[in-house]
């Protein structure tokens, strides 16, 4: 067990050194002098020297990429060229608002999407069932941008029930800002959990455990939630850790809608104004996420089917 | 068919050739006709993506105005007789704004599969064939890039390039070749267990040769299903990249840019927004349930 998750841990290992290496590569080889984004095409030339001095762009690429990498190490991700501000420092404002609204979206989703399943699956080929693929065709088509945009011009805009925009303080604040946005992803993602635990519990239902569980005697309800639900978490597991996944990656269009601080918020930001270390921040955070959630899938995987750690 | 649900479309697709052997080849006209008047929901949406490519096509004779020409005693106007679906904070035409914004979409649509078809092909079918090495490094990038899902590694690849209709093109297929390859790994695998493959090599027909004639018009059938998935995927994310202002720039309309500029004016008039994504779902819902279709078809397992 133990060592089951060591080896992911390892493994996971040079798959974040070469996505660091990558993005360290990218930011270099762009078109576009970062001393000149940074002051201006008006910039004299000493000054320009000055500032790449300042900012370790004189060095050596080799020696830059050392620079970087044990930067990482404490966390440093260089300072912003557009304010004076350490990234870290930035990235550290902004996650808490990404992680907010990516966690809340993903319960939600489970809360929509599960019972949606377990509904369609139970009542196949009939009324819910229909409704249900319908619902996830729609769910697939609809850009998250788009469902926000929606949601944002009909609740806030015209009934009013909602703020255009920002994150609110404190805990109902941060709820009464989030909700929305929440939603948004929410439903898409509901779309998406929903099909899988139909077609997941479909096949668990059709298994001889189940049926010796019905010819047993078990209730209807038992045999659905106890045999039949459970069996099917498995490869719902997986389907959670894509969702978060897919969530991450629309928190960024949906942050932009709702004009709400995170790191996705920034990252475009930064984009636009061509602050390179911040654009670099971003996209290791994100891709760092990433990694991190393959890895608890791996893990969590171990804890739900105990076949993976006889193989492991 | 969901971007979430990629992967295990993908190995339903890659199991696609080995699971069917030597079932005869349909002839490609009777599977068109079988797939499109399958369920009326195919038919429509047919209709559909038809009327998309008509469109698309058509634009600069249907378009009733330059997307382009701004009209400062015009602007924010609502749906009239004039302007269908009313102006924009700079008086242009939204519906023309539209019919301009569909080229866009068919352009990134039908190109992005295709080239991240070519060369995930390239690449899976020599990871596939040569195996060892080659096939070690291959699998190696695939997993890589497909642990992130395409949106965000969409979103990564073009805050380093940046957003000119190339850099698009390059984004979309990097994040879509992954797919391919794996497939046509998993296909050209599964071929090279044919027995004619097997005489082909034994017989000593040079390799390019059992390449091009044997394994590649094998493989393709998996290969087109996911293209035509994948448009619609393309879609979606060109779309995305155009809102977040990564993709098609402004003033050139794009159905995601055309909802960006709505949302800076939602206070004025909220039809821009309304109608662009709504073309966008009509035109994603409709490709997606035609390639259903085709996989559906295709694949045996469903048929049974």
């Amino acid at each position: 067990m133990a060592r089951y998750i060591l080896a992911r841990l390892l493994g996971a290992i040079p798959t974040v050194f070469l996505v660091l290496t990558l993005v360290f590569f990218a930011m270099r080889i762009l078109p576009g002098d970062p001393a000149v984004a940074a002051l201006g095409d008006n910039a004299q030339p000493a000054q320009l020297a000055q500032y790449r001095a300042k900012m370790g762009l004189d060095a050596p690429l080799p020696l830059q990429y050392v620079h970087f990498l044990a930067g990482l190490a404490v966390l440093d991700f260089g300072q912003s060229f557009m304010s004076d501000t350490r990234v870290s420092t930035l990235l550290l404002h902004n996650l808490p608002y990404t992680i907010e609204l990516t966690v809340t979206a993903v319960l939600i989703g489970l809360v929509l999407g599960i019972p949606l399943g377990v509904l369609a699956a139970t009542h196949r080929n009939r009324l819910p069932d229909d409704a249900m693929r319908i619902y996830s065709l729609i769910g697939y088509a609809i850009p998250d941008f788009y469902l926000g945009a929606i949601l944002l011009v009909v609740f806030s805009l015209w009934l009013g029930w909602f703020p255009i925009n920002g994150a609110g303080t404190g805990f109902w604040g941060g709820l009464y800002h989030v909700i929305l946005p929440a939603i948004t992803l929410a439903l898409l993602k509901s779309a998406f959990i929903g099909r899988l635990t139909r077609a997941s519990l479909l096949d668990v239902l059709g298994r001889d455990y189940v049926r010796t569980a019905r010819a047993k005697g078990a209730g209807e309800r038992r045999v659905i939630y106890r045999h039949g639900l459970r069996n099917a978490l498995l490869p719902l597991s997986t389907g959670i850790g894509l969702s978060i996944l897919a969530t991450l990656s629309g928190s960024v269009a949906v942050e932009l809608v709702f004009n709400r601080p995170g790191v996705g918020q920034l990252l475009i930001e930064a984009i636009h104004q061509r602050d390179y270390p911040v654009i670099q921040g971003g996209v290791i955070i994100f891709a760092l996420f990433v990694v991190l959630v393959n890895l608890a899938m791996d893990i969590v995987y171990v804890f739900v089917d105990p076949r993976v750690r006889v193989q492991a | 068919m969901s971007d979430v649900n990629a992967p295990a479309d993908i190995d339903r697709l890659g199991a696609m050739v080995a699971r069917e052997p030597i079932a005869p080849e349909p002839r490609f006209r009777d599977l068109v006709v079988r797939v499109i008047f399958a369920r009326a929901s195919t038919s429509i949406a047919a209709i559909v993506v038809v009327i998309f490519f008509v469109i698309a096509a058509g634009a600069t004779w249907i378009a009733p105005y330059d997307p382009l020409e701004q009209s400062f005693i015009a602007v924010n106007q609502l749906p009239s007789w004039q302007h269908w679906i009313g102006t924009d904070q700079f008086g242009r035409d939204v519906l023309s704004r539209l019919i301009y914004g569909s080229q866009n979409s068919l352009v990134f649509g039908a190109l992005s599969p295709l080239f991240a078809a070519i060369i995930g092909g390239i690449l899976g079918v020599s990871a596939g064939f040569f195996g060892g090495v080659t096939d070690r490094i291959v699998r190696r990038i695939i997993d890589m890039l497909m642990a992130f899902p395409e949106l965000l590694l969409a979103i990564l690849i073009a805050a380093a390039l940046g957003g000119s209709f190339w850099n698009v093109i390059i984004v979309l297929t990097v994040a879509f070749t992954p797919g391919f390859a794996r497939v046509a790994r998993a296909s050209t695998l599964a071929v090279k267990q044919e027995p004619y493959v097997e005489a082909a090599v034994a017989a000593g027909v040079r390799t390019p040769v059992i390449i091009f004639r044997h394994v590649v018009p094998n493989i393709l059938a998996p290969i087109v299903v996911l293209m035509t998935l994948w448009s619609a995927s393309a879609i979606r994310v060109e779309a995305t990249l155009a809102f977040l202002g990564l993709g098609t720039q402004p003033p050139h309309p794009s159905w995601g840019n055309i909802i960006r500029d709505g949302l800076e004016n939602m206070f004025a008039t909220s039809w821009p927004i309304l109608a662009g994504g709504f073309a966008i779902t009509v035109v994603v819902l409709a490709i997606s349930i035609l390639g259903d279709s085709v996989r559906d078809a295709l694949d045996p397992e469903v048929n049974q």
